[in-house]
């Protein structure tokens, strides 16, 4: 089903072949090939229980697919984990956890710094400039349970980019907030894609998936299409991504009726 | 009796300051590992694993081998059969903690049912003996301690990661599983060194309790533990002037003051409408 490939880019970050991964008798994606080169931007689309979370796991290592093979930076899954940094969807976070802004944004550089070793001034800075980045230094000694929705995902987003990996890996980073903070963190991931990071996070949100990516992969099980954003539009690839539960809207835009929650900016959930 | 005299004179027993320093020192322990045990929800594992030192227990005295060897070797094995059989079961946690915290205590008590003619002990099993601590065992103790201690200061970072975040943390790179089992074998040994002082059926809440009071306290992990260790020592030391005073077991007067502590705090927080969520 896969169908053009995105513009040729030239370094292959990630490489899946022939996944299969699920949770207990289930498969959640079947036989899924993708290959994402270094430098894209891509949002992975599709229903609940398309398996969009699934994917993002397998990629960072969190589940084990039942077969097939994931490269990452020319290496089997794991190898290269210190180059990756994950952010997990916003209700997989314990909010009353006793953290501050600072120490979240700290975790990032754990790996780096190893067993023992303190914060040093790389460390410090690459912490401060993330904090500056996302405009939450003036909130950084705030335990995170105080912070809005958007200040939340802001917090993981400096997390990662305090880690200064070569993935990005974003389990629905714009969900649930407001459009002000989504510009900010799609700058973010932006630039970051421009320095020549690779960047995939699942969404729910087909506009932002448009206007904001370069990328897209339609998932629904298995990989409906991969290949420019704006695919996103393309009545067939929803169609079939969907299962045609869609409303056409006048002046081309479509309405989908797959999840009731949609609307709301609801989230996938566990699969 | 004067106040001064009150305080003082306990301290002229050699038993008394022994049983003050190995309290205090089980109070530091149980908050370290009490405050991770509570922010992961694992209170329930903490009861089980306790209470599977038991058959341990009457298995070394049976065979004359070390008690502490004994309930070590059954509460580490407890702890990880736990993690493991959760990860392939494909049950909740908490079923098979139910199941292995049962089957464990009921092979306790039926070893300890066929010891002919004893019962002695039972009682110091179950609720503790910390006036009857020996030299020899608080020395023990206090080296448990400090490796406890010195293991949580070098993981630190990356305790704190796993516990909070474990998919970020996993995804990082971070040995998250064996994080996971390093925690569980640690709350074991902290399960085990408290015996002494609060037996099996209270030691729960000497982890519990005071972590869970320092959480409605302070905003920050690090701050979490020294209050839920401040909690620790000063339960311990008030707990047992009280059992010396007034002849009660020593555990459960450790236990009743750091409930009590726990009740005024939850009073006295809620009241001023902190934390409401």
């Amino acid at each position: 089903m896969t169908t053009a490939m995105p513009a040729a880019k030239t370094t292959l970050a990630i490489s899946i072949k022939g996944v299969t991964a699920g949770y207990g008798e289930r498969a959640a994606i079947t036989e899924v090939n993708l290959d994402l080169a270094a430098g894209s931007l891509t949002a992975v689309f599709g229903p609940n229980g398309g398996g969009k979370s699934t994917l993002l796991k397998c990629i960072a290592g969190l589940m084990q697919p039942w077969s097939g093979a994931i490269d990452v930076l020319g290496a089997p899954v794991g190898v290269h984990a210190t180059r990756v940094a994950y952010v997990p969807q916003a209700e997989q976070v314990d909010w009353s956890f006793p953290v501050s802004v600072d120490e979240v944004v700290a975790m990032g550089r754990t790996p780096r710094i190893g067993p023992l070793g303190r914060i040093g001034a790389a460390d410090r800075a690459a912490i401060d400039e993330a904090l500056e980045r996302v405009e939450m230094l003036n909130l950084a000694s705030r335990q995170i349970g105080e912070l809005s929705g958007g200040q939340r995902r802001r917090v993981f987003i400096a997390r990662a980019l305090a880690a200064e990996p070569e993935i990005y890996l974003l389990d629905e980073p714009v969900t649930g907030v407001d459009p002000v903070t989504q510009e900010k963190i799609m700058n973010i991931l932006d630039a970051e894609a421009a320095r020549g990071r690779t960047v995939i996070a699942t969404t729910h949100d087909l506009a932002c998936a448009a206007q904001r990516f370069h990328d897209v992969v339609a998932l629904a099980g298995r990989v409906v299409v991969h290949g420019a954003a704006q695919l996103v539009l393309d009545r067939e690839v929803l169609e079939k991504t969907y299962g045609g539960h869609l409303v056409p809207l006048a002046g081309g835009g479509v309405v989908l009726l797959d999840d009731p929650h949609h609307q709301h900016g609801a989230h996938e959930g566990h699969e | 009796m004067n106040p001064i005299d009150f305080l003082l004179s306990p301290l002229a027993y050699d038993f008394f300051v022994r049983a003050l320093v190995a309290s205090a020192l089980v109070g530091v322990a149980c908050a370290v590992i009490g405050s991770f045990v509570v922010l992961k929800g694992m209170s329930f594992i903490g009861d089980a694993v306790s209470h599977a030192a038991f058959p341990g227990i009457v298995i070394a005295y049976m065979l004359g081998l070390p008690i502490i060897l004994g309930g070590a070797v059954a509460s580490i094995v407890t702890a990880l059969g736990i993690g493991a059989l959760t990860r392939r079961s494909g049950l909740r946690s908490d079923s098979i903690i139910g199941v292995l915290f049962a089957g464990m205590f009921a092979l306790g008590v039926a070893l300890f049912s066929s010891i002919p003619n004893y019962v002695g002990d039972l009682f110091h099993f179950l609720f503790g003996d910390v006036l009857g601590i020996s030299v020899s065992d608080l020395l023990a103790l206090s080296l448990l301690v400090l490796i406890l201690l010195v293991v949580v200061r070098i993981l630190w970072k990356e305790l704190l990661f796993a516990t909070f975040d474990p998919l970020g943390a996993g995804a990082a790179g971070l040995p998250v599983r064996r994080l996971d089992d390093l925690l569980l074998i640690l709350i074991a040994v902290t399960i085990v060194i408290s015996l002494q002082a609060v037996g099996i059926v209270l030691v729960v809440a000497m982890i519990t309790t005071p972590a869970a009071t320092a959480q409605m306290l302070v905003q920050r992990f690090g701050k979490m533990i020294s209050t839920a260790a401040l909690i620790g020592v000063a339960s311990a030391v008030a707990g047992l002037y009280l059992s010396y005073a007034f002849d009660l077991a020593s555990g459960a007067a450790i236990v009743l003051v750091e409930t009590a502590l726990f009740l005024l705090v939850l009073l006295v927080t809620s009241l001023r409408g902190r934390r409401a969520a």
